[in-house]
């Protein structure tokens, strides 16, 4: 494998790369797909430490993440559709129903 | 060398299609930059040979996840005019934040090279002819020392289905 260096640097880009989006788009989906690359970007790390150490308990980690995703995603979306139905609209600024 | 290969492969289709996917306005188009992502690491997982993670991030990720976001992304109609209430300085403060967590990594990157040795951190390469049985290992683990957390797991997703359901359900 390549030295661990390469993959901390490969998941920290994503990870940047998903922040910036959570920041930075409207759309609240592609808010939740950012959230799911910063997921995936940790996923990265815990594998590259876990081949390293020679031990599995990363890439279990690894995998409890991956369902909480599946969870996350599911409960969010889920979100999405009912203020949709309620605003008919998906964007970020204008979810203001809390604010007075 | 191949393992280099390998993993400049995947790492460039991984950031290129990242960094796609935030910038593309069409939403159905970020999400298949972002399955392209998912793929790449997927290739990277098989790289550090995780095979049984390589398996679950295609059929969970790109087969449950991201067919549940297109689904989602064609209910819900996204063209509506927009009212342009913009927040100005939002680039800004992502611009401000992104290069705060940069110096942030970079710092500790520079601190690490300070250690010995610590940068070239490498695991020993396996005996080509037999390779250790990922699947079992991993299955011995999960279901001996991380079972209670794998219960967990099974009634969170539960309650997430639940949740999803009860959210997306119209009100009678």
């Amino acid at each position: 494998m390549m030295p661990v260096g390469h993959y901390l640097f490969l998941s920290f880009a994503l990870f940047m790369i998903g922040a910036i989006g959570v920041i930075t788009r409207r759309n609240v989906i592609v808010i939740l797909m950012s959230i799911e690359l910063i997921l995936n970007a940790v996923n990265i790390n815990l594998v590259a430490f876990s081949r390293i150490f020679g031990d599995v308990h990363g890439q279990i980690f690894a995998l409890f993440i991956i369902a909480d995703a599946a969870a996350e995603a599911a409960v969010g979306l889920g979100i999405i559709i009912a203020f949709f139905r309620n605003r008919e609209t998906v964007r970020a600024d204008e979810m203001d129903l809390l604010k007075w | 060398m191949l393992d280099s290969i390998l993993f400049y492969s995947f790492a460039g289709t991984a950031i290129l299609s990242a960094a796609l996917m935030v910038t593309r306005r069409n939403a159905i188009h970020s999400a298949v930059f972002l399955i392209t992502t998912l793929l790449a690491t997927a290739g990277i997982f098989l790289q550090l040979r995780a095979e049984f993670l390589f398996i679950a991030q295609i059929i969970l990720y790109v087969g449950g996840i991201m067919v549940l976001f297109v689904f989602v992304i064609m209910l819900v109609r996204l063209d509506v005019p927009l009212h342009h209430i913009t927040f100005r300085f939002q680039k800004w403060v992502a611009f401000f934040v992104a290069m705060a967590l940069t110096g942030e990594v970079g710092v500790m990157f520079w601190y690490v090279r300070q250690l010995p040795g610590a940068g070239l951190l490498t695991a020993p390469a396996p005996t080509a002819d037999k390779l250790p049985p990922n699947s079992e290992q991993f299955a011995k683990v999960l279901f001996s020392n991380y079972l209670l957390p794998f219960e967990i797991a099974s009634v969170l997703l539960l309650v997430a289905m639940i949740g999803a359901v009860v959210m997306a359900k119209k009100r009678t």
